[in-house]
């Protein structure tokens, strides 16, 4: 841990004329969240670990316009998108990782008509590449044997079809896929997309996180791994509403991996 | 010869197809009130997916229970319906069984219509008692009163009786049960009909053959006043369904347009509009002539099975939004705005309603996660969440009506490039914290 983070910026990267391989773009939940701030941190430690040559855009990123879009604001939305494109394409960013799902959709789908194409991995696609590749190894370690399930976020799974990426990790770990009742194409969202996350629920009976940490805790998990800092903070929040923070635990792809080699 | 029959058989088939055809034009003039979309890329993938969806029927099949006996239902359909065609030749030209001389392929043919016939009648009594015996939850939903309600069981009956009746016109029909050939579940019936004379058998198979007929004809111009149109319309909707990825929602080209204007520095805000430049009547919509016509289609399609609500976290949870009662308003908007054309000589009156507030509230579009769940559960590629998402375009956009707290999130995107009130300079910063 004493190991200080490698965390170049694009403009660096610009000073020196080079090109990093991937930018990593870190969202506002990365940036700013106090929960979120540790994924964005083991993912790096990751890159770092794997000495992928990669950089942020650091004070230069800005919202995505996700939760502006959904809320139906449009003008927002774009007014985000056309200067963020604006900062990317000015740097001509390829390839671009987020460890958010939101992100990661936006600019994977939403970007490229408003003239913003880049080639967008989520962080737990990138990470299985940079097995397949052999420049990161995975060992077992304190996971081996644990029951550990994973919560498809909607805007990887549902939206983007990505299911296989995270699983085929926590495999890596030797730990024991489960699966909720709910899984993949029927996964059951936290309750935070569309920009729910920024506001109460309507009147109802119950929570949507409440309902599916209840659908997680039915199968016994010891870990619960997101793919995403919203669903991370819902499932985290659900886990201490039914006062279990004791035995379960709400922990990112990212972290488990690098948790698993102590980094 | 007498040819009463024959005349009487014709002008019922033409009222019959006559008064369909009208309600069909008038389906068409409906959807088209909806705004263009471009949709005519990528025709070998939308076949693709009509033939896997609709035809193929492999998303009614994820839930298997109901998959498999809607399969019945709808392959009984398409096939019985071949005997459709005998029956209306026979009924105009005043044949028996016209197609009988083709011999044993006849009895093979009217025999699979006989298992099929009966395969459906059970199904349809399953599907009866699942619906009234064993309450599934999404049947009885809030949205699932009185007529939609009502509509869905007589749509049961009109089948269970079509059904019989085909069957009980197979059995008393002697010449057909003295070939002994395809009578492979009728004979079962025939007893019943023991000890009757030759001639009240022969009343009683014209009268059945005459209610089959006159059934079917009545049931086609049931399907535009019921929920049932999908058993037509899931062909198209399946064709114009979209192909992108779930998660990206249309960017607003008018939009994208006065975004550009704005940050070009080159353009003169003050300059007079280009020649002929259209600008949108509004931004999102507040009623059904603001969406776009397949999202009109999609509301005549959906046959209100309610896979779409029970999948909603929304609705799981006790919020007021379900997505099947978005697809339902958006149709009963339509249909009144449709009336409305027709009382006043194909020009819309204005009558102080619209698809927001009157039929759908703000809170159920608030309470939408956007997880496309009800996309996933549609059987038939219906898109509840789009018309969500226009909608609440309408009221951010043109009302500035979102909840307090979106509109702290969006001036905090706007201030600072995140939905929370921190400073953009302070982006990186986690990059030294401990």
């Amino acid at each position: 841990m004493s190991e200080l983070l490698k965390v170049p910026t694009m403009a660096e990267f610009m000073a020196q004329g080079k090109q990093p391989e991937v930018l990593f773009w870190v969202g506002c939940a990365g940036s700013f969240d106090d929960r979120a701030k540790k994924i964005t941190k083991a993912f790096v430690k990751l890159l770092n670990k794997a000495q992928v040559e990669f950089a942020v855009l650091g004070i230069e990123e800005s919202c995505t316009g996700d939760p502006a879009k959904r809320a139906g604001n449009e003008f927002l939305f774009q007014m985000q998108a056309v200067t963020n494109i604006e900062v990317m394409n000015a740097y001509e960013i390829k390839k671009i990782v987020t460890a958010c799902p939101h992100c990661f959709n936006t600019i994977k789908n939403e970007y490229p008509e408003l003239g913003g194409n880049y080639d967008v991995m989520h962080h737990t696609e990138f990470l299985k590449s940079l097995l397949d590749d052999g420049r990161l190894t995975i060992e077992g370690g304190k996971f081996k044997g644990k029951r550990i399930t994973f919560h498809d976020p909607c805007y990887l799974g549902r939206a983007n079809n990505v299911y296989e990426a995270p699983r085929d990790l926590i495999t890596k770990l030797e730990a024991e896929l489960i699966e909720m009742k709910n899984c993949k194409k029927n996964g059951l969202c936290c309750g935070a997309g569309g920009a729910q996350m920024f506001k109460d629920a309507e009147k109802g009976d119950k929570e949507v996180n409440i309902e599916r940490t209840e659908q997680a805790l039915e199968i016994k998990p010891d870990i619960i791994a997101a793919g995403c800092p919203f669903c991370n903070t819902m499932m985290t929040d659900g886990i201490k509403v039914k006062e279990r923070e004791g035995d379960v635990k709400v922990m990112d792809i990212a972290e488990l991996i690098a948790n698993a080699q102590d980094l | 010869m007498n040819y009463l029959p024959n005349i009487l058989f014709a002008i019922a088939l033409i009222i019959g197809v006559g008064y369909f055809t009208k309600n069909v034009k008038k389906l068409i003039r409906n959807i088209k009130l909806g705004q263009d979309i471009d949709v005519s890329d990528n025709k070998s993938q939308r076949w693709k997916n009509m033939a896997m969806i609709a035809l193929g029927q492999s998303k009614m099949v994820r839930r298997p229970i109901a998959g498999l006996l809607h399969v019945i239902v709808y392959v009984g359909f398409v096939i019985i319906n071949i005997e459709v065609l005998e029956i209306i030749i026979d009924g105009l030209l005043g044949t028996h069984r016209v197609f009988s001389s083709i011999g044993a392929l006849y009895g093979f043919l009217i025999g699979s219509f006989e298992i099929l016939a009966v395969l459906v009648f059970v199904a349809v009594i399953i599907f009866w008692i699942r619906r009234n015996i064993l309450k599934l939850k999404r049947f009885w939903k809030s949205e699932m009163t009185s007529w939609p309600k009502n509509d869905a069981n007589y749509i049961l009956y009109f089948e269970m009786v079509l059904m019989s009746l085909f069957l009980i016109m197979n059995a008393t029909d002697i010449h057909f049960q003295a070939m002994n050939s395809g009578n492979i579940m009728s004979q079962y019936i025939t007893p019943l009909f023991d000890g009757l004379s030759e001639n009240s058998l022969h009343i009683i198979e014209r009268t059945a053959w005459w209610i089959h007929i006159l059934g079917i004809l009545v049931f086609l111009n049931y399907l535009y006043f019921s929920k049932h149109l999908h058993i037509l319309l899931a062909f198209p909707n399946t064709f114009y369904g979209s192909l992108k990825p779930k998660g990206q929602f249309d960017n607003l080209e008018a939009v994208t347009k006065e975004v550009k204007m704005m940050m070009d520095p080159n353009v003169d805000p003050f300059a007079a509009p280009a020649e002929g430049a259209v600008m949108p009547a509004k931004f999102g919509a507040s009623d059904v002539q603001d969406l776009n016509w397949v999202q009109l289609l999609n509301a005549y399609t959906c046959t209100e099975c309610g896979r779409c609500t029970s999948e909603c976290p929304s609705n799981q949870t006790g919020k007021k939004l379900s997505p099947r009662k978005i697809m339902m308003d958006t149709r009963d908007r339509l249909e009144e705005v449709g009336k409305n054309l027709d009382a006043n000589q194909g020009t819309f009156v204005e009558d102080g309603k619209q698809l927001l507030d009157n039929y759908i509230t703000r809170e159920e579009l608030w309470a939408c996660t956007s997880c496309n769940a009800c996309v996933e559960a549609c059987p038939v590629s219906i898109n509840p969440l789009s018309i969500i998402l226009d909608m609440r375009r309408y009221l951010v956009m043109e009302q500035s009506a979102a909840p307090i707290e979106l509109n702290n999130m969006m001036t905090n995107i706007e201030n600072n490039g995140a939905p929370w009130p921190y400073n953009q300079m302070d982006r990186l910063n986690w990059k030294n914290e401990k």
